[in-house]
């Protein structure tokens, strides 16, 4: 089957005139330590990553992600009481390279005391005017069964994401990307442990059982070493911006903006920074404390009107290179977040809320 | 109305498909020769995997917002 999706994509490939063979991802290993804090929520686990070819035509990926989880986030302290559990992840991949088409299958399985989650996809990536441009097509189909603690598993969400988009070459030094997704999810979609507050008083939320989103990202990224005259010269430098658009029928909105530099020192230092901005507006039933009685309603502030902020740096060491052979990196990842709530109280200050928060990535990275 | 733009924009589609396949090819206009800057791992778009993933689903979890980064995340409840 692989085969003939294989000539079908390839097909399509020959009407772009395509000139050369697309080369399977490189065998691959990665070790991360990752912790996030902020809020009350401390989410700290490993994860790891292996990505090897079989014979130069099939690469297989596989890898295993844990949180374990703290949680004594607002919601829980003024709710509940603080809880920890532990989700782990399994991502299994396989990359299928014919001419100039790229097809990669996935499978991913989530579970956590109260939540499953499986999902498949099949993303196609076609390179046409000679590699200058690179076309992807996605799907991604998801179930979750979801369940609450002393209550077992009693409802589902389905999922099902299509993606498109286009990376193009300018010039020798700067490229573009385009991506838009569209999600469709029917189900269960909110949590049977929130309450939405109606005249005061605590009553569970309601969620509607469908909910369809869109999100549109721009990217441009260039090479711009030849700015640096002075201080960084010879070494290469790099900048990015992205702008996510995102709405659904909810009606949420969101503007989403992002800005990178990156550059060498030497030849064993890689640096990157970041800087992320984004402005949400809210759902249309979504309120801190509603005035009226509605279908649904929610004060999951995760559908609220608010501002983020996200300041970011990583460092790569190069420790181990052997041409040809393999290369070892050491990473350090730390961004500062910072939420900032209009339209959720914070019930113990009466004020509105906020939280800062941190991420830290450490991790090791092969090629081999 | 809405089902008349939806199939006006397929015909576009189509139609623009189509139309670019009777024009004279484009040509590269970057040869792979120009392109070493582009190969430099600093330029690589999706660098690495599981730290990207991670912090495409921080986000993911506490805001409304999902979708078009380029990331494959699947479901949890933690939310």
């Amino acid at each position: 089957m692989l085969r003939l999706l294989g000539r079908v994509v390839g097909f399509f490939g020959t009407l772009a005139g395509s000139a050369h063979a697309v080369d399977l991802p490189p065998d691959h290993a990665e070790a991360m330590l990752h912790v996030y804090d902020g809020g009350g929520v401390r989410a700290v686990g490993p994860a790891v990553l292996v990505r090897k070819s079989l014979l130069d035509k099939v690469s297989l990926t596989a890898d295993y992600y844990v949180d374990a989880v703290s949680n004594a986030s607002i919601d829980v302290v003024t709710q509940a009481s603080k809880y920890s559990e532990t989700r782990q992840q399994l991502d299994l991949g396989l990359d299928y390279a014919v001419r100039d088409s790229l097809i990669h299958l996935s499978g991913n399985k989530s579970d956590e005391p109260d939540y499953k989650a499986q999902s498949v996809g099949l993303d196609v990536s076609q390179e046409i005017f000679g590699g200058m441009t690179t076309v992807s097509l996605g799907f991604t189909e998801g179930h979750d069964d979801v369940g609450q603690k002393d209550v077992g598993f009693f409802d589902h969400a389905d999922h099902w994401q299509y993606r498109l988009g286009v990376t193009q070459i300018l010039t020798p030094r700067w490229l573009a990307s385009a991506n838009v997704e569209a999600i469709a999810d029917e189900g269960f979609l909110g949590s049977p442990y929130r309450a939405a507050r109606v005249f005061g008083a605590l009553v569970p939320e309601r969620d509607p059982r469908t909910r369809s989103s869109r999100a549109l990202k721009l990217r441009a990224q260039g090479d711009v070493s030849d700015w640096f005259t002075g201080w960084g010269a010879g070494q290469r430098h790099v900048v990015r911006a992205e702008y996510r658009y995102y709405w659904d029928n909810w009606a949420i909105k969101a503007h989403t903006l992002e800005f990178g530099y990156s550059r060498y020192f030497g030849d064993a230092w890689m640096a990157d920074s970041w800087l992320r901005l984004n402005h949400q507006t809210k759902a249309l039933f979504y309120s801190d404390n509603a005035e009226t009685e509605t279908l649904y309603v929610s004060r999951n502030r995760q559908l609220g009107t608010f501002n983020s902020y996200g300041l970011g740096g990583r460092v790569s060491y190069l420790y181990a290179k052997v041409p040809g052979r393999y290369e070892i990196k050491l990473n350090g990842s730390l961004e500062l977040v910072r939420f900032d709530y209009q339209d959720y109280t914070d019930i113990r200050t009466g004020k509105p809320y906020a939280f800062n928060g941190a991420l830290l990535q450490l991790y090791l990275t092969a090629n081999f | 109305m809405s089902r008349f733009l939806r199939l006006a924009g397929w015909a576009v589609t189509f139609g623009g498909v189509v139309g670019l396949q009777a024009c004279a090819p484009i040509e590269p206009w970057v040869k792979p020769y120009e392109r070493e800057r582009l190969a430099d791992p600093i330029m690589q778009l999706s660098r690495d995997t599981l730290a990207e993933r991670h912090r495409d689903h921080v986000y993911t979890v506490r805001e409304g917002a999902r979708g078009a980064t380029g990331v494959q995340g699947g479901g949890c409840g933690c939310n």
